[in-house]
C-alpha cells in the first residue's frame, strides 16, 4: 500500500528544501506521547492515501506507528452515503505501539456521512476536524440526519473540540491561478488536509513533496497543485487562529537498525519468496483473485525475477490443483485465498495430504459464513483450516498476528510445507493484511536454509519405494525426469511403502495412523512455548491466536503494571499444538481465551487439554479493542 | 508422422508398470493403452520424462498402467494440475487422461481454459457416452432420451458435442479416433505428441458393461464405410470405400457420389491448418439413423501453431531476471524506502 519510491538521499534534500518554504514556528507545542488520529471521507476523497503519506512521514521521524484501513466493499459506493464511506487509522507514538488503537484522538472528515459513521470512535473530549462543504444540505440527507441538521453548527458535538474548516473552499483559493479544472482542484483536498495535519503534528511535507514529485513527474500541473495544496493546508495551520496549539510525538525508543513499513499481505509475499530461496526452489503461486487476498498475487507477480511464477487461475479449484501440479514438479506451489475461495480448495487439499508432497495455502480470513463480509475481519475459519476435509486429514495450522509476523508465518509455512512434505494452511486476516507497521526487517543470511528432501536418480534398477517414510516419517520427494524413480501416486488409498493402490482394511487404517503421526511429530520442531508477557504461574493465562495479539497484549501489560497476575501466551501454532501448552495451561487458574468468532480455539483447548477456558467472543467483523479485553479479565478474575 | 512397426524389438522400452490392469474384460480401454505404450515406445523418449496425469473414471486408472510417472488426481481437475505442472517444468512429455465425464462435466471449466491457454500435453479424451466407475448414469455425450440408471424415462439434456466445444476454446490440435481401430490410433496419438500445444483427441470407447455398441455404427466392418470418413491432409474427403465424397458448395458440405457426375477432383480437400474447414468437420455430427445424414469424421481436423502458455510464463520469468537482475533477496527485504534508528 505503501509505495514511496525514492532514495533516503533524496528525502533529505527535499527535507532542507521544505523547511525553507514553510513558516517560522511560532506557535505552543504540547507534547503527546502517543496519538490515534483517523481519517475518513468518500471512498473517492483519496482517505487511504492522505493516511498512509501521514505514516510514512511518523515512522521516518522514528515513531512506532500501526495502521488500520478501513474501506467499503463497493468500488464506489453512492457519493456522501454511509456506505461509501473509507477510513484509515493510524496510531503513533514515541512510545511501543501495539494496535491501530481503541479509541481515537482526533477524527478528520471530509463529509457528514464520515462523521456518522466514525463519531462513536472518537473519545470524550476528542478533536473533530470537518470539512463543511462535506455538510451542505444534500450531504447531511445522504448521511441520514434528521430534517438536515447540521451537527457543526446545532451543538450537538459540544462534548468535542470541533474544528470546521471548508477545506475545499481554501483548496480551491490556493489553485485559483491554475489552470486546472474544478474537478481536478477538488481533487487535491486531501493534500490540504494532510498538510495541515502535518503542521498540526509539527511534521514536514517534505516526504509527501518526494512522494508527490514521483507520481506526477510526468503532470507538471497537477504536481504543482497537490504541492501547492499541502503547503496551503500547512500554512493555514501556522496563519489561522483558530488553531492556537500544535502538538509533538517526539520519535518512540525503537530498536537500533534500519527499518521499512510493511502490510501483512506484502509480508506474507515476501516471506513466501524467502522461503522458496531458501529451500533453492522456484514459486508457483495459483490464485483467484479475492478479497481481502488479491494483494499477494499483486505483489508476488512483481518478482518474477526470483523465479516466481503467478498463475490467475480460473477458479479456486484450479488454483490450488495447479499449485499441486506445481509442488508434483519440483517447484514450491503456494495458493492462497479467502474463507469462501478456501471451502472450494477443500478437495484438493485432501489431493496433496494423500500425495504428500509440499503445498502451502494461505487464507486470509474475513467476516463469514458464505459471502460473509468481505472487507471486514474474523478468525472463524479455525476450525475450517484444522477440520474442514472429508476423511482424517490432518493438515498443520499455523497463524500469524500481526503485519511483520506474517513475513515470519509464511516463512515458516514453506519451510514445514517442504521439510515434511505436507499441505500447511498459513491463516492471517484481513485486519492485519491490509494493516502496516515498522520492521526491522531481516538479513537473507539470518533466515535458515530449507532442506527439501530429494532423492537421487538411480539406474541399477532397484525399486523405488515412494512412501517409504525417513525418522520423522516423511517421504522422499522424487521429481519427474529423476531416472529410476516413476512412480504412480494418487488420491485413491495407497499401500505402505509402494504407493500402489490398496484396498486392505488393515493397510488403510495403518496409513491414516502413518499420516497422522508424520503431522503430529512437526510439534517436535517447535520451539518451547514462550509467555508474550506476565507470570509464569498464577491466577489468569490470557491464550490468544492471530491478530488478536496487539490488543491482548496491550490490555495484558496494562493490567500486569496494575499489578495483577496475569498472563499472555500467544500461538503460532494451532494445530498441531506446540508440547509445551498443555503443561502451561495448568498453571494458572483461570483461562480466558478472546477470539473474534464464538469460541472455536477454546472447544479446541478444552477438547484436548481438558481445561475449563472461558472465551471472549466478539463477531462484529470489527477487532478487540484492549479495553474490551482488559475488562473481561478483570472480570474473570473477579468471579 | 513417425511410422508405425518401423522399430526393432531390441531397440524398445517397456512401458508397462508391474500393476495388473484392473478394467473389465472387453472394456474398449486395454486397446488405447496397447496403442499409447507403442507409441512411447516409438517415441525415444525415456520413460523418466514422461508424466501422465488423470482424473478420476475408469479412463483415470491409466497412469498406474505405466512405467513413467503418474497422478491419479481428483474428478475433472487433471488440466489445472497440468497446467500447473507444465508452467514449472516445461520440458517434460505430459498426457492427460480423461473421459466424457471427467473432461466435459466435473471438468469442463478447467478443459476450456486448458484449451485456451494453449498447455502442451497430449489429452486424450476417452468418451464411451456412459459413467462407468458410477454404475451406469448418462454423461454429457449421451444422447437426448437415453435410458440410464439415473434416466428411466430418458435424458433430458441436449448433449455436447465435444470436438466443437474444444474448436470453439480455440483448441490447437483437434482430432478424433476409436479403440477398434489401432492403427489409426496410433498414427493419431504419435501426431499428438508431435504438436506443440493442447493435442486433444477424442477417442470413441466401447463400454461393453454399460453401454456397449454406442460406436458400433462406426466400427462395424458392414456399417463403417458408409457412416465413417477419415480425413487425410491434401486428400479428397471421400468415404463408403471411395463412392461418396463431401463437396462444399455455398459454404455448406453436401454428399456427392462419385460417378459419371463427380470425381474426387470434386471432393473437398482437406487442409488440417483450415480454420473454417475445421469448424465444419467437427460439426458434423448427425444422428446417424437419419435420413442423408453426413459421416462422422475421424483423424486429424485441425493443427494451430500458437505459442504455448509455458513458453510465455517461462519467457516472462527470463526476461524479468534480464531486466531486473536475478532476485536479491537482501535488496527485496529491504524494499525501496527505509529508515534508520540509531
Amino acid at each position: 500500500m505503501m509505495q514511496v519510491l525514492f532514495s533516503f538521499k533524496a528525502e533529505r534534500t527535499f527535507a532542507m528544501r521544505s523547511r525553507m518554504e514553510t513558516p517560522t514556528r511560532n506557535k505552543p507545542v504540547e507534547a503527546r506521547q502517543n496519538v490515534v488520529i483517523l481519517f475518513a471521507g468518500d471512498s473517492g476523497d483519496g482517505i487511504q492515501l492522505t493516511g498512509s503519506q501521514f505514516t510514512d512521514t511518523n515512522a521516518l521521524f522514528g515513531n512506532d506507528v500501526s495502521t488500520f484501513p478501513n474501506y467499503p466493499a463497493e468500488i464506489r459506493a453512492p457519493q456522501g452515503t454511509l456506505a461509501g464511506v473509507s477510513g484509515y487509522q493510524l496510531h503513533f507514538g514515541s512510545v511501543e505501539i501495539f494496535t491501530p488503537g481503541d479509541q481515537c484522538d482526533v477524527l478528520v472528515v471530509m463529509n457528514a456521512a464520515a462523521l456518522k459513521a466514525n463519531l462513536s470512535k472518537l473519545k470524550p473530549g476528542g478533536t473533530i476536524i470537518a470539512n463543511t462543504d462535506g455538510f451542505d444540505k444534500k450531504n447531511l440527507r445522504l448521511a441520514g440526519y434528521i430534517d438536515e441538521a447540521d451537527p457543526l453548527t446545532d451543538g450537538s458535538l459540544v462534548n468535542f473540540l470541533l474544528h470546521s474548516v471548508d477545506v475545499t473552499k481554501l483548496t480551491r483559493t490556493a489553485l485559483e491561478d491554475t489552470t486546472l479544472g474544478m474537478k481536478e482542484k477538488d481533487r487535491c483536498k486531501n493534500m490540504f488536509v494532510l498538510g495541515f495535519i502535518n503542521w498540526m503534528y509539527s511534521r514536514e511535507n517534505a516526504l509527501t513533496e518526494a512522494f508527490l514529485d514521483r507520481k506526477f513527474g510526468k503532470k507538471p500541473e497537477v504536481l504543482e497543485a497537490n504541492r501547492r495544496a499541502l503547503v496551503a493546508g500547512y500554512n493555514y495551520g501556522e496563519t489561522s487562529e483558530t488553531f492556537t496549539m500544535r502538538f509533538e510525538v517526539k520519535a518512540a525508543p525503537m530498536p537500533k537498525g534500519t527499518y521499512r513499513s510493511i502490510t501483512g499481505n506484502q509480508g506474507t509475499a515476501l516471506g513466501l519468496i524467502a522461503g522458496a530461496q531458501k529451500a533453492k526452489l522456484d514459486l508457483f503461486y495459483g490464485s483467484y483473485p479475492i478479497t481481502p487476498a488479491s494483494e499477494i498475487l499483486h505483489e508476488l507477480s512483481k518478482h518474477k525475477n526470483f523465479g516466481v511464477i503467478t498463475f490467475q487461475a480460473e477458479d479456486e479449484i484450479a488454483a490450488i490443483s495447479s499449485a499441486i501440479g506445481a509442488s508434483y514438479g519440483g517447484a514450491i506451489g503456494i495458493t492462497a485465498s479467502s474463507g469462501p475461495g478456501i471451502a472450494l480448495k477443500t478437495e484438493a487439499m485432501g489431493l496433496a495430504f494423500m500425495l504428500e508432497i509440499p503445498l502451502v495455502i494461505v487464507n486470509v480470513q474475513r467476516g463469514g459464513p458464505s459471502t460473509g463480509l468481505p472487507t471486514r475481519t474474523e478468525q472463524a475459519d479455525l476450525w475450517q483450516a484444522v477440520l474442514g476435509r472429508n476423511g482424517e486429514a490432518p493438515i498443520p495450522v499455523i497463524a500469524a498476528s500481526t503485519p511483520i509476523d506474517c513475513f515470519d508465518m509464511a516463512f515458516e509455512a514453506v519451510q514445514l510445507a517442504i521439510e515434511h512434505m505436507t499441505p500447511v494452511i498459513l491463516l492471517t486476516d484481513g485486519y492485519i493484511a491490509n494493516g502496516s507497521e515498522p520492521w526491522r526487517f531481516p538479513s537473507s543470511k539470518d533466515l535458515p536454509e530449507i532442506k527439501p528432501p530429494h532423492i537421487q536418480a538411480r539406474k541399477n534398477g532397484d525399486p523405488f519405494l515412494p512412501y517409504l517414510r525417513d525418522e520423522r516419517g516423511v517421504r522422499p520427494w522424487a521429481l519427474p525426469g529423476q531416472a529410476g524413480l516413476q512412480h504412480r501416486i494418487g488420491g485413491i488409498e495407497k499401500q505402505d511403502k509402494t504407493g500402489n493402490i490398496s484396498y486392505d482394511p488393515e493397510n488403510h487404517e495403518k496409513m491414516v495412523r502413518l499420516r497422522a503421526e508424520k503431522v503430529a511429530r512437526i510439534a517436535d520442531r517447535f520451539k518451547p512455548i514462550r509467555l508474550d508477557s506476565g507470570p509464569t504461574e498464577g491466577e489468569l493465562l490470557v491464550v490468544g491466536w492471530g491478530s488478536t495479539y496487539g490488543a491482548i497484549r496491550t490490555a495484558a501489560l496494562q493490567l500486569q503494571a496494575e499489578g495483577m497476575t496475569v498472563a499472555h501466551v500467544h500461538l503460532r501454532h494451532l494445530f498441531p499444538f506446540n508440547k509445551g501448552l498443555g503443561p502451561l495451561l495448568k498453571k494458572y487458574k483461570k483461562v480466558l481465551v478472546p477470539e473474534m468468532n464464538s469460541g472455536q480455539l477454546r472447544q479446541m483447548l478444552r477438547a484436548e487439554f481438558l481445561v475449563d477456558a472461558q472465551g471472549l467472543n466478539k463477531i462484529q467483523g470489527m477487532p478487540f479493542t484492549s479495553e474490551e479485553i482488559k475488562t473481561a479479565i478483570i472480570d474473570l478474575l473477579k468471579s | 508422422m513417425s511410422t508405425v512397426n518401423d522399430i526393432t524389438p531390441s531397440e524398445k522400452i517397456d512401458f508397462s508398470s508391474d500393476q495388473e490392469v484392473r478394467w473389465c474384460p472387453g472394456c474398449g480401454d486395454y486397446s488405447i493403452l496397447k496403442q499409447v505404450q507403442t507409441v512411447l515406445e516409438q517415441s525415444g523418449k525415456k520413460k523418466e520424462d514422461v508424466v501422465f496425469i488423470s482424473g478420476i473414471g475408469c479412463s483415470s486408472r491409466f497412469p498406474y498402467y505405466l512405467d513413467t510417472f503418474g497422478l491419479h488426481s481428483i474428478h475433472g481437475r487433471a488440466p489445472a494440475i497440468v497446467s500447473g505442472l507444465r508452467s514449472v517444468r516445461p520440458e517434460l512429455s505430459v498426457w492427460m487422461i480423461t473421459g466424457d465425464g471427467d473432461a466435459l462435466s466435473i471438468g469442463g471449466n478447467h478443459i476450456i481454459h486448458l484449451l485456451r491457454r494453449n498447455v502442451d500435453v497430449n489429452v486424450l479424451l476417452f468418451n464411451n457416452e456412459i459413467y462407468g466407475l458410477t454404475k451406469g448414469q448418462y454423461s454429457p455425450t449421451s444422447p437426448e432420451g437415453v435410458v440410464t440408471r439415473s434416466t428411466p424415462m430418458g435424458s433430458t439434456d441436449h448433449r455436447f458435442n465435444p470436438l466443437a466445444l474444444v474448436k470453439g476454446a480455440d483448441g490447437t490440435f483437434i482430432a478424433r479416433s476409436m479403440d477398434r481401430d489401432p492403427k489409426h490410433m496410433r498414427e493419431v496419438l504419435a501426431r499428438a505428441d508431435a504438436h506443440r500445444g493442447t493435442s486433444l483427441v477424442e477417442i470413441y470407447q466401447n463400454c461393453n458393461v454399460f453401454n456397449d455398441g454406442a460406436f458400433e455404427v462406426f466400427t462395424d466392418k458392414a456399417s463403417k464405410p458408409a457412416n465413417t470418413l477419415f480425413v487425410e491432409h491434401g486428400k479428397p474427403l471421400l468415404f463408403a470405400d471411395g463412392t461418396k465424397g463431401i463437396c462444399i458448395k455455398e459454404m455448406k458440405p453436401h454428399i456427392i457420389d462419385i460417378g459419371p457426375e463427380f470425381s474426387p477432383d470434386d471432393c473437398w480437400i482437406h487442409d488440417e491448418r483450415d480454420n473454417f474447414k475445421a469448424s465444419v468437420l467437427v460439426r458434423m455430427f448427425d444422428d446417424t439413423h437419419r435420413e442423408g445424414a453426413f459421416p462422422r469424421p475421424f483423424g486429424v481436423f485441425f493443427v494451430h501453431d500458437r505459442p504455448t502458455h509455458e513458453t510465455k510464463l517461462q519467457a516472462q520469468v527470463t526476461k524479468a531476471k534480464e531486466v531486473k537482475g536475478l532476485g536479491d533477496l537482501d535488496a527485496l527485504l529491504k524494499g525501496a524506502h527505509t529508515w534508520t534508528i540509531k
